[in-house]
């Protein structure tokens, strides 16, 4: 018989701290890890979407290819290349001085780095789509008006794309959250890995789980809350997204 | 400058990696079904009349989408393999691992597929339902026989693209004691001290079978602005 | 009076089994079917050979349970699956199941014993510290501001956090999923050290191909006893278990076995350990025994 004891959050671990400090340790690299990968995927994902929608074929082609090797491979074989692989192939100096780094920094570092990309790959297309979508009209207008490509782009494309991708935006925003999961894989001891942790020093895998899996679902709801309030923020009334 | 050595893959290595590769297609294959089955359940019921079951349908595709595919399959491996066997009343000569794996990827893709279905629903014409009932048709019968058929030759293109994610999600097996593809071939790496050149190639060969089935997917047609629209949303990671 | 005598000798010698079975061996029973968990890197316990054949020291002691479980259950036809588990699932595999017997370098602890039985004791070890000859490291306390790489759930990840707490001293502990990635991350530099126990790093050190840039350091940090791990309140399992490693290591069967994987050339590469049986362990197998260090 299973023998319950919410008390166990609140036990010391025997290091220092108790098990709850251990799991929003693992909380907080979560929501950084996310956070900063999230940024980064922003930045480059809207400069390779737009890369692929410009008249330029090499530019195009080149974008393509970054997008088709990065959704092609899985997450988890990316990020072990990253941390594995890449500091092996860097030339030697720099190669030591990545592993010289604090375990935990390489650690973060990689799966940042990782997920950003891999992330900004799958955002690419997002807005690489609402440019499209929004073609032939609001391109030949702006054309039309006098403005250059770059300007066309700035003032009139882009904005109206971002409203557009809002949602599916939105949603990659919450993935960015349970993808950094896979971070566990290589040692960092975010969240899914705090719970591995407590299930091994404790004996109790359902509070432990349960606790984990609940902070999973909290923090999917802020992140759906704050895109919620951004979708609000920027609506532009009569247009399409507008509820 | 690296010294890459690939001699490590050939002779004995090679069983081991076909054999992680059919684990990894025997999951692919498996949650692809029988997600599709479990999600067209939950499409449909949160279409229902019946508001318990639409509510009870809708907090299961939420939960499911709401935590990462690792936590799932902690879950599954480390506390409720005994709870499965019995539930399923599986004989334990079945490999409880694998069983596990199943039914814990089958679960969670259910949730997503469910979304793409539905969006699939949404995008054949309402018209079509209103005849078969007018008709006679029980709403079940109507959905089967006249919406659903429609609905998955619209959604097609979606239902690929989730598989190949799907195809890529069974790395992940790696955090239980089941070896699919990549795990063996991290662990020829790492014990052989190989593992840069294990890690490119495993890369490699995920690479090209979802770049082809990627390919195929835009084959099949692009999908009609409708469903893109709504079943982009759907679409996961 | 003959075929008396040596009926009465039979009737004695068939074991207690002739009661109703319960816990694991009546699982085994039921199913036909035991499952053991095995590791793929605790060289030489339990660890994949060239061919990826699960081989070693403490694998052999499982695999003579088996055979005695075969025997005294009058199951020829047994099925045994092997399944590979690592330090930090082993305790839940066998909670939940998954497992019934683990035969590999699990260390016997009191706190552990809240959770699953362990075996009579089939090995003692101690923890010490594996490192490059020029990482400056001798002492145990030179580790004090390094990297250490130690296998994630195992009594030296327990130790280590321990003693970075109590003795104030700043530690970058990296937690690897089994030892062959630890000593992984000592080869790349990732590392300054592994901490381990000493047979595991004698094994991982003379397989390597550079072995002359490391060496073995550090003042002994814990003795552990090694055992068998089985299910918690299951007494019938644990009495069959405790015989045969006692019948092993008294009829001087283990010594023999010992020798086999620490004196004489072992998978993959043929590498003799050259580690010669310590007083204790003479001790222990003449007085077989669960005890363990804490």
């Amino acid at each position: 018989m299973y023998h319950w004891h919410w008390g166990i959050f609140l036990s010391p671990t025997g290091t220092g701290e108790t098990y709850l400090g251990w799991l929003f340790s693992g909380l907080g690299l979560t929501v950084a890890l996310g956070l900063v990968a999230w940024l980064l995927a922003l930045v480059l994902g809207a400069a390779v979407g737009i890369a692929r929608t410009v008249p330029n074929r090499v530019v195009r082609a080149l974008a393509g290819a970054y997008v088709e090797v990065l959704r092609n491979v899985p997450l988890m074989v990316q990020l072990f290349t990253a941390y594995f692989v890449v500091p092996e192939l860097l030339p030697p100096e720099l190669g030591d001085a990545v592993k010289r780094m604090n375990p935990v920094a390489q650690q973060f570092l990689a799966a940042a780095l990782c997920l950003g990309l891999y992330t900004s790959a799958r955002i690419a297309e997002q807005v690489r789509s609402g440019i499209e979508s929004l073609a032939g009209h609001q391109r030949s207008s702006a054309l039309a008006l006098g403005l250059t490509l770059p300007q066309a782009y700035r003032h009139v494309l882009l904005p109206l794309a971002f409203r557009i991708i809002l949602p599916p935006l939105s949603s990659e925003f919450m993935t960015v959250f349970k993808n950094s999961a896979v971070a566990s894989m290589i040692g960092l001891l975010e969240l899914a890995a705090q719970g591995r942790q407590l299930v091994d020093y404790t004996s109790q895998p359902y509070e432990a789980f349960i606790a984990v899996t609940a902070l999973y679902l909290a923090l999917n709801l802020s992140a759906l809350r704050v895109m919620r309030f951004v979708e609000a923020k920027t609506r532009v009334p009569g247009f399409a997204t507008a509820k | 400058m690296y010294r890459f050595d690939f001699s490590i893959l050939g002779g004995s290595t090679i069983p081991v990696l076909a054999d992680g590769m059919l684990v990894t297609l025997e999951i692919t294959a498996t949650a692809l079904a029988a997600g599709m089955l479990i999600g067209a359940a939950l499409a449909i019921l949160r279409g229902s009349r019946w508001r318990a079951a639409a509510w009870l349908a809708a907090a299961y595709v939420n939960l499911f989408r709401s935590v990462p595919l690792v936590m799932v399959l902690l879950w599954f491996f480390l506390v409720v393999p005994q709870l499965l066997q019995s539930a399923l009343g599986l004989s334990p000569s079945v490999d409880v691992r694998m069983a596990s794996a199943l039914v814990a990827y089958s679960l969670f893709e259910a949730a997503y597929f469910s979304e793409i279905i539905r969006a699939g629903i949404a995008s054949v014409p309402e018209g079509q339902m209103d005849a078969a009932r007018a008709l006679g048709m029980p709403r079940l019968l109507a959905m089967r026989l006249i919406v659903l058929p429609q609905a998955l030759r619209n959604m097609a293109p979606m239902v690929l693209t989730q598989a190949i994610v799907l195809f890529q999600d069974t790395a992940l097996v790696y955090v239980s004691a089941l070896a699919d593809f990549f795990g063996q071939a991290y662990g020829i790496g790492e014990r052989s001290g190989r593992l840069v050149e294990m890690l490119l190639f495993a890369g490699a060969v995920y690479f090209a079978i979802s770049f082809s089935l990627s390919l195929a997917a835009r084959r099949l047609g692009q999908a009609s602005p409708a469903v893109r629209g709504t079943a982009s949303a759907a679409a996961r990671g | 009076m003959r075929p008396i005598l040596a009926l009465l000798a039979l009737a004695l010698a068939v074991p207690a089994l002739a009661e109703d079975l319960e816990g694991t061996l009546k699982k085994v029973k039921e199913h036909n079917l035991i499952v053991i968990g095995y590791r793929e890197s605790s060289v030489p316990w339990s660890y994949l050979d060239g061919d990826q054949k699960v081989v070693g020291y403490s694998h052999e002691v499982a695999l003579k349970i088996v055979d005695a479980i075969k025997a005294e259950l009058k199951m020829p036809d047994l099925k045994l699956r092997e399944i590979p588990i690592n330090a930090q699932n082993r305790i839940s595999l066998m909670q939940n199941g998954t497992i019934d017997l683990e035969c590999n370098g699990t260390t016997n602890t009191s706190e552990r014993r809240k959770q699953v039985a362990f075996s009579n004791t089939i090995a003692f070890t101690q923890t010490q510290l594996l490192t490059k000859k020029k990482s400056g490291i001798k002492e145990f306390e030179d580790i004090a501001g390094k990297t250490i790489a130690v296998t994630a759930g195992t009594t030296s990840e327990h130790y280590l956090r321990k003693y970075a707490d109590e003795h104030k001293v700043k530690l970058n502990i990296l937690a690897t999923r089994d030892h062959s990635q630890g000593f992984l991350m000592l080869q790349t530099g990732r590392a300054d050290a592994f901490f381990m126990d000493r047979d595991v790093l004698g094994s991982l050190l003379a397989r390597a191909q550079d072995k002359a840039d490391y060496v073995i350091t550090g003042q002994p940090q814990t003795k552990e006893a090694l055992a068998c791990m089985l299910r918690k309140d299951d007494p019938q399992f644990k009495a069959l278990v405790d015989r045969v490693i006692a019948k092993m290591q008294t009829s001087g069967e283990a010594a023999k076995m010992y020798d086999k994987w620490f004196m004489a050339p072992i998978p993959p590469d043929g590498v003799v350990l050259d580690a010669p049986l310590t007083k204790e362990m003479k001790e222990l197998y003449k007085h077989p025994n669960d005890q363990s260090f804490d």
